[in-house]
């Protein structure tokens, strides 16, 4: 299992002991089964799937949008999902970005970014201002914080997705299939930005953010995540580093190296 | 004796399936009364223990809600209100005069519109312009996966999307209501006017004031609160209650239309006997 970096925690930010998970569509059909999966903080995991493997629905359950249908899922020692008031500051401890952004549409990028700040600390679009701003800034979204989602382009909604799940200063971050349908300069500025806030970002004071990646492509974090695993045949494959992914045997890996 | 067309329908197969499909319908009829009661009880429950929770958030949702479903319907109701008089008291003219009978316009007015007409076609027209938009939206919303992204965010989505739209729709059926009303009755004097009626203002609002009692206004506002909540109560319902992909929104905008209709009918028809009760 993967060590820690510079953990600030005790006990692993997630831990799944034999995982059953659900389909989001149909909740009673397993399309993962058996996952023993440790993250600690300051991990930064990269997933690999194929299409249809099941990536989502892992990323909605680990998010805790869907209950496990077996098995124990702890988010920082909690049972999860958390759905009751009183334990959801535990459940903002982790941030979730879309796949394609699901931002609100009839919300402009600047009220999309500032809506979980506002709501979770009852402020005015002017009080959350101050903190809303560097977001933007650093996403490089300030040109287009007073249009619509629907005027921008996909990638730049998928990066608005991100400066929303930003915006709780979260410890685990949760970022579902980031690079599908991005041009190869966006797709190279979301591995910088990811692995900065891997390394720790200014936004969040340099401190560490641990990171759950999906993907249906591997080639692209060749050099830039420590550890992977695939999803394949309703279970989930640890693999480790970069060579053990392509030393790896799985049909699945090869595909999602185009080999 | 049977007439022809019985004979050939008698004579015609059952249908396989005529038990399935009947148990079917009665089964989802059930489904729906019972997904329904939950939903209200959870959208009241969070109404009441969220009330203030996040205001600078949900309270600009409240009254751009009271607007869509009040404000902004009001030149329209003032256009419905100058036809419904001229239609009651056009209409009743003609035979309260044949019958000696012209000085119970003014009840006729309270009857029509107070009681029956006012409120019900408020709850109808919000129901068209208001309630379909509802179901559109938040159909697309829940198609889009905009309330798993507000559940993923810790925003509970019957606090954010819900709760503004049922107190909206409430107050706004309500307000509306109480337009339609005054409009028609001031509308149904001018048409009397304008139709030669030997009757003077301060008898006709005389005749208005004898007719109403404190049920009316009681039953009034109770009534027009219910219709806008179970307008919107229905509306998002159908447009948020259950996983929907985008091809399946406009049945459920239009299930969501005919089962409020129903609802307000039923309790319009609840209200008759506990005003016949009382």
């Amino acid at each position: 299992m993967m060590e820690a970096k510079g953990s600030a925690h005790a006990t692993p930010i997630i831990q799944m002991e034999d995982v059953a998970i659900g389909a989001m569509r149909d909740p009673e059909t397993v399309v993962l089964g058996e996952i023993h999966w440790n993250v600690n903080a300051g991990d930064y995991w990269v997933i690999g799937g194929l299409q249809g493997s099941g990536k989502s629905d892992f990323v909605l359950a680990t998010a805790g949008l869907m209950a496990p249908l077996r098995g124990r899922y702890l988010f920082l020692g909690e049972e999860m999902p958390i759905f009751d008031e009183a334990r959801l500051p535990i459940r903002l401890r982790l941030g979730l970005v879309f796949e394609t952004g699901q931002l609100f549409n009839h919300l402009t990028v600047r009220q999309n970014v500032a809506l979980p700040l506002r709501y979770h600390r009852n402020l005015t679009m002017e009080q959350a201002q101050s903190e809303v701003q560097p977001v933007l800034e650093a996403l490089e979204l300030a040109p287009w914080a007073d249009s619509t989602p629907g005027a921008l382009g996909r990638n730049w909604q998928k990066r608005v997705g991100l400066a929303r799940a930003l915006m709780l200063k979260p410890e685990l971050l949760i970022v579902d299939n980031p690079l599908i349908g991005l041009d190869l300069r966006h797709t190279n500025w979301w591995l910088g930005f990811l692995e900065e806030l891997s390394r720790g970002h200014n936004i969040f004071e340099k401190r560490s953010l641990t990171l759950v990646v999906t993907t249906a492509d591997l080639r692209p974090w060749q050099g830039r995540a420590p550890q992977f695993a695939i999803l394949q045949d309703k279970r989930m494959h640890i693999l480790g580093s970069w060579s053990q992914v392509e030393g790896a045997g799985q049909q699945a890996a090869r595909e999602l190296l185009a080999l | 004796m049977e007439s022809p067309r019985v004979r050939f329908l008698l004579r015609m197969p059952m249908p396989h399936h005529l038990t399935h499909s009947l148990g079917r319908k009665i089964f989802r009829f059930l489904l729906t009364i019972q997904g329904l009661g939950a939903f209200a009880l959870i959208s009241v429950a969070i109404a009441l223990t969220k009330f203030r929770k996040s205001r600078h958030v949900i309270w600009p949702l409240i009254t751009h809600e009271i607007s869509r479903a009040g404000l902004k319907l009001l030149p329209m109701f003032l256009f419905l209100a100058a036809a419904l008089g001229l239609v009651i008291i056009g209409q009743a003219v003609s035979w309260l005069t044949r019958v000696g009978a012209i000085n119970f316009l003014g009840t006729i007015m309270v009857l029509v519109v107070v009681r029956e007409l006012g409120p019900l076609l408020a709850a109808f027209l919000v129901l068209a312009r208001v309630g379909t938009a509802n179901v559109v939206e938040l159909g697309t919303a829940r198609a889009m996966g905009e309330v798993e992204a507000l559940e993923a965010l810790g925003i509970d989505p019957v606090h954010y999307l819900v709760m503004p739209r049922l107190l909206g729709m409430a107050l706004g059926v309500f307000a509306l209501t109480v337009y339609l009303i005054l409009g028609s009755l001031v509308s149904g004097y001018l048409w009397a006017f304008l139709q030669d009626v030997p009757l003077r203002p301060s008898d006709y609002f005389r005749q208005l004031a004898n007719a109403l009692n404190w049920l009316d206004f009681a039953l009034l506002g109770l009534k027009t609160l219910c219709f806008g909540f179970v307008i919107a109560l229905v509306t998002c319902y159908h447009g948020l209650a259950q996983p929907l992909r985008l091809e399946e929104v406009s049945y459920a905008t239009v299930r969501a239309v005919a089962q409020s209709v129903i609802t307000c009918v039923l309790l319009d028809a609840l209200f008759i006997l506990i005003y016949l009760a009382t």
